[in-house]
């Protein structure tokens, strides 16, 4: 008599547990890929930064890849890039500022199901050239466009 | 600080398109506080994850480089109406945060 009225309570119990365990993962990202580079990110040579990310390899200059920023950035704190790509397979974008403290700015993983074009946004120190570096098929191509800074966005 | 974001996904006729804003101070670490002239302590998100369907479609990998309250959009595949996207974010002091929508 009384037992379905546990099991009913322990029905409850459970659904409750899982929906913490929902919520909780909602949170967090629920696959990990890659652990956050943090010698890449951390260091102030780009060089160094390059190998930590993509390894030993350089990039070779590509047409294929359209790195969009404004010719000029009155505020080098919040500086819109955009780059896209017609190179197959791409694995993955990264954008550098070389004159930035750290020079990476920003790297993304794509899987299969992603076109091959990221916005964003980032911080530029002064005029300088950014960066992209894209993985693809393997190999790592570049291209670079020149942004003119009228207001530095890193530090003061 | 509250930590919020705002996620849009729509269905573009060719693919499935994102547009994103978390709401954070990207404090790079470098900068000094006006007053007492000690260096405000970096505050950034170190990882993205955005998900399709319980499914990784894109891992961002940010440094302090990325402006304050980040953006970020981009286009995929193979996903229809009514699916579910899900951004999730963790910073470098442990903090994290993220939200999702239905492709409309």
């Amino acid at each position: 008599m009384d037992t379905s009225r546990r099991i009913i309570l322990k029905a409850t119990m459970a659904a409750g547990t899982l929906a913490v365990a929902a919520g909780a993962n909602l949170l967090t990202p629920g696959t990990v890929l890659a652990a956050w580079p943090a010698q890449a990110f951390k260091t102030k040579n780009i060089d160094v930064a390059m190998d930590n990310l993509t390894g030993k390899g350089r990039p070779t200059e590509s047409a294929d890849i359209k790195v969009d920023a404004p010719d000029i950035a009155e505020n080098g704190a919040v500086v819109s890039v955009k780059v896209t790509t017609t190179l197959p397979k791409v694995e993955s974008i990264s954008i550098y500022v070389p004159v930035n403290a750290f020079p990476l700015s920003a790297s993304y993983i794509l899987s299969s199901q992603m076109e091959a074009s990221i916005s964003g946004r980032i911080k530029m120190a002064k005029t300088a050239d950014i960066v992209a570096v894209v993985k693809s098929n393997g190999k790592l191509y570049t291209a670079k466009k020149g942004v003119k800074v009228t207001l530095g966005g890193c530090g003061g | 600080m509250a930590r919020k974001m705002k996620i849009r996904a729509w269905d573009n006729g060719k693919s499935t398109s994102i547009k994103a804003i978390i709401f954070h101070p990207m404090e790079t670490g470098l900068r000094k506080d006006k007053q007492t002239g000690k260096l405000i302590p970096g505050h950034y998100i170190t990882e993205v994850n955005c998900e399709h369907n319980g499914k990784n479609i894109l891992t961002c990998l940010w440094g302090p480089g990325v402006s304050k309250n980040p953006f970020l959009a981009f286009n995929f595949n193979g996903a229809k109406k009514g699916d579910t996207v899900k951004i999730s974010w963790v910073d470098n002091q442990g903090g994290k945060g993220g939200s999702s929508s239905k492709i409309s």
